[in-house]
């Protein structure tokens, strides 16, 4: 069967379209969720300090800072919910946390 | 049995817990998750077991699913019992030929899940030799439900069923000692880790529990800012300050074998760990000092018994 | 071809268990099941099985671990009777929902207190709703042809249901009796190979089983299963049919013997039926039209065939073993209750509760039901709705 179209999947769906047994066929499929909108304070990324030592990058509960050659990139603010944990981990002061979204 | 750790290599593999999911901001179980996911050996694939719990509901809520790789959820008390399940329809059918690939079987458990109601479960999976990893992310309460005891709350914790009042002090009674009783089950291995540093000692212990044959047990603290009561950005300080003060030992059992990983240049009074949480604000009103002391001295005592064990070679 | 032997009910099932060779079998004991892991351990460790067998520490754990091994891709079963059942019933809710084709064979025991190892059909019955088929059987003949046809009836892809595959602790389960088995080759042919669309070891796509859903998808969800259940009415015809033409013997969803032209019937389900036929057989030799319908199939209910059945019927007694407290009767009770009153029938019908914790039921018990039913008939009045039978008062 087809990967989940979870886009096709509402809490308005009918239950013909409802997955049997509500498996779903795929992986990954949260990434849909916004769960940035959460955000009460956002972390800045301040690159020119960061020494990427990526020390920030394992303490997110969030997976929302990425890695590409092994260099990390600028936030998910589509899902980092602004914990704040990776702005007190990080040696070089290279992480602000500012209010609002 | 590890290979050799390279911080950056590691922090480069591909993510396999994706975000979306619903854990609250600052949460010690996804970052437990995320360390025991990236010790699976690229092209590994893996089937992830979960028992009811915080990690469960917020992970997978229809259609929502975090994982990456295959996963069940059952329900509460089976985690153990289900991926046993899984584990060895794997070994039938890789012998009838209809599978190829390398699978993995790790599944999760709060301390609920782990230490109280599947706890049987658990053990039966341990016994039964399964080739699984059962993670415990003890995060020290039934915390889904809303910071309930269960048997891994530390004493006088301030809980919902075991609230500090004017009769009251918090939990009656200490931590169960899982690992140890994990490894009186003769498993392959047992790793007792959290978070510190560039995550080396959780890496480690994860791919040692997934790679060694048999079954294997990790037991990670998890710290909850909302059950515990500090800012949700110290998770960090509050491991470190949970390991300098023995409170939570880093050590591991391989083959019966007891190995203490890391012993504190300088041990840290356990007062130090219970001032930067709420749920213990009450042992330090004044007249309390000696259920501080009480602590301490099952601490000491604990990590006394450890230091025995772990020199016994 | 068949091959004639001599087996009880549990070495008849242990035997269909080893033809179809399933991928994985968790199982604990309890009595009177207990034979049913025991044999399969014994074929297993003589090299006759390529099932593994887990050991697990619990019936909860057998159930939890049989999901496990059936969502993984596998085909997958267990064995219990009353307490291990009523242990495991939140996983029965679980293998229902998650539309998981598992098999369980069942040996219905009475459930609990007092503690009793005898034949009654309170586990079963506890489970009817849970979403599970159940297929029931009166002598070991039909609990190994019902194990055989288990599988093609819960794998196929308008149903995928758990299927329980029950018979009657003690009196069918330990007593021997002649029956026709199939060769082994006919029964792997019959029942085919598992081949799932969606598992957990799928390499090309993972897959992710039992979520958390809110409240605006549950009812969804159990309308999937309710269409499910619906659908293998059919199904189970179809796979009778097929089994008819390898083996020479007709199912459907119940047995009529001699009820034709019955006046007064009886509905029952297990053992107990083959009593009932030498009443039958007894009344019938002094001129009295009196007629049996066996059920097979409790789930799903097959209510327009049943009212059919007995339109013609002027007085029923439905029997059920085990009791539903609810003041009125049982099970059956309700069920064909229903299914009568829906039917706007007009036959009288009425509930005795029987053979409770293995309590005996007589030949004599029965002609004496038959005399009760043909006096309502008669006289059109029922006194004794609801009654106890073998009860001392």
């Amino acid at each position: 069967m087809a990967a989940t179209d979870i886009s096709k999947i509402t809490e308005k769906s009918t239950w013909q379209d409802i997955t049997p047994g509500n498996q779903v066929y795929g992986a990954g499929t949260s990434r849909s969720f916004k769960t940035g909108e959460w955000r009460t304070q956002t972390p800045v990324w301040i690159k020119e300090k960061c020494k990427q030592c990526l020390l920030c990058v394992p303490v997110c509960p969030d997976s929302s800072i990425p890695v590409k050659n092994c260099e990390r990139e600028d936030f998910d603010y589509d899902h980092c919910k602004g914990c704040g944990i990776c702005a007190k981990v990080c040696p070089f002061d290279s992480i602000d946390m500012k209010e609002g979204q | 049995m590890a290979t050799k750790y390279n911080f950056k290599e590691v922090m480069n593999k591909p993510e396999r817990l994706a975000p979306g999911h619903r854990m609250c901001a600052g949460c010690g179980g996804t970052i437990a998750v995320r360390a025991v996911l990236r010790a699976l050996h690229e092209g590994d694939k893996a089937v992830i077991g979960n028992a009811t719990g915080c990690l469960e509901v917020s992970s997978f809520m229809y259609p929502y699913t975090a994982w990456e790789d295959s996963y069940i959820h059952n329900a509460f008390e089976n985690a153990g019992a289900t991926l046993s399940g899984v584990e060895t329809a794997y070994n039938v059918l890789k012998k009838k030929g209809k599978i190829d690939d390398t699978y993995k079987f790790i599944t999760f458990g709060g301390d609920g899940g782990t230490y109280d109601i599947g706890f049987q479960s658990l053990s039966g999976a341990m016994e039964r030799g399964h080739d699984l990893v059962y993670v415990c992310y003890d995060n020290g309460a039934y915390m889904n439900t809303g910071i309930q005891r269960s048997s891994a709350t530390p004493r006088f914790a301030d809980t919902t069923t075991t609230p500090v009042g004017s009769q009251s002090n918090g939990k009656l009674q200490g931590r169960k000692d899982l690992a140890a009783i994990i490894a009186a089950h003769n498993v392959a291995y047992v790793g007792q880790t959290t978070f510190l540093g560039n995550f080396k000692d959780i890496h480690t212990k994860a791919e040692s529990a997934i790679y060694t044959p048999g079954p294997a047990f990790l037991n990670i603290m998890a710290p909850c800012p909302r059950g515990w009561r500090y800012d949700a950005s110290d998770i960090m300080t509050i491991c470190k300050l949970a390991v300098e003060t023995c409170y939570w030992p880093l050590f591991e059992v391989i083959e019966g074998k007891w190995i203490l990983n890391y012993e504190p240049k300088k041990k840290l009074p356990i007062e130090d760990f219970l001032r930067a949480q709420g749920r213990f604000k009450h042992l330090f009103k004044p007249g309390n000092e000696h259920l501080i002391q009480q602590f301490q001295d099952e601490v000491d005592r604990r990590w006394e018994d450890l230091q025995y064990n772990c020199s016994r070679g | 071809m068949s091959i004639r032997e001599r087996l009880s009910g549990n070495e008849a099932i242990a035997l269909a268990i080893k033809q179809i060779n399933p991928d994985v079998m968790p199982a604990f004991p309890i009595t009177p099941s207990t034979e049913i892991p025991q044999f399969v351990a014994n074929y297993i460790a003589n090299g006759k099985m390529d099932t593994e067998f887990i050991p697990v520490e619990s019936e909860h754990s057998s159930m939890s671990a049989t999901v496990g091994a059936s969502a993984a891709g596998a085909r997958a079963l267990t064995a219990t009777s009353s307490c291990g059942m009523a242990l495991m019933w939140e996983e029965l809710y679980v293998a229902a929902s998650n539309r998981l084709p598992l098999a369980l064979a069942l040996v219905n025991r009475a459930l609990s207190g007092p503690i009793n190892i005898n034949c009654d059909h309170s586990d079963s019955m506890g489970a009817r709703d849970s979403g599970w088929l159940q297929i029931y059987a009166e002598n070991n003949q039909e609990v190994y042809d019902n194990m055989v046809q288990a599988f093609r009836i819960s794998e196929h892809k308008d149903v995928l249901l758990p299927i329980m595959i029950c018979q009657d602790g003690f009196i069918t389960s330990h007593a021997v009796e002649n029956i026709e088995l199939l060769e082994d080759a006919v029964v792997k042919n019959f029942v085919g190979e598992y081949e799932p669309e969606n598992y957990l070891l799928n390499p090309e796509q993972p897959m992710a089983v039992g979520p958390y859903a809110v409240s605006n998808y549950y009812m969804e969800t159990k309308m999937g299963q309710r269409a499910a259940m619906h659908n293998a009415k059919q199904v189970i015809l179809d796979v009778a049919k097929e089994f008819e033409e390898i083996s020479g013997r007709h199912y459907g969803f119940f047995e009529e013997y001699c009820l034709e032209d019955a006046e007064y019937a009886i509905l029952i389900i297990g053992s107990a039926a083959g009593t009932c036929k030498d009443a039958i057989d007894a009344l019938r030799a002094q001129g009295k039209k009196v007629g049996l319908l066996k059920l097979r199939v409790f789930r799903p209910f097959p209510a327009e065939e049943i009212a059919a059945a007995l339109s013609h019927c002027k007085s029923l007694a439905i029997m059920d073993r085990s009791d539903s407290f609810n003041g009125n009767g049982g099970p059956l009770g309700a069920e064909v209750s229903q299914a009568l009153y829906n039917a706007r029938s007009s036959v009288l019908a009425v509930n005795y509760i029987y053979g409770l914790g293995g309590r005996d039921i007589r030949v004599e018990d029965f002609e004496d039901i038959y005399n009760r039913l043909e006096t309502i008939a008669a006289t059109g009045e029922i006194t004794d709705q609801f009654d106890y039978i073998g009860l001392r008062k």
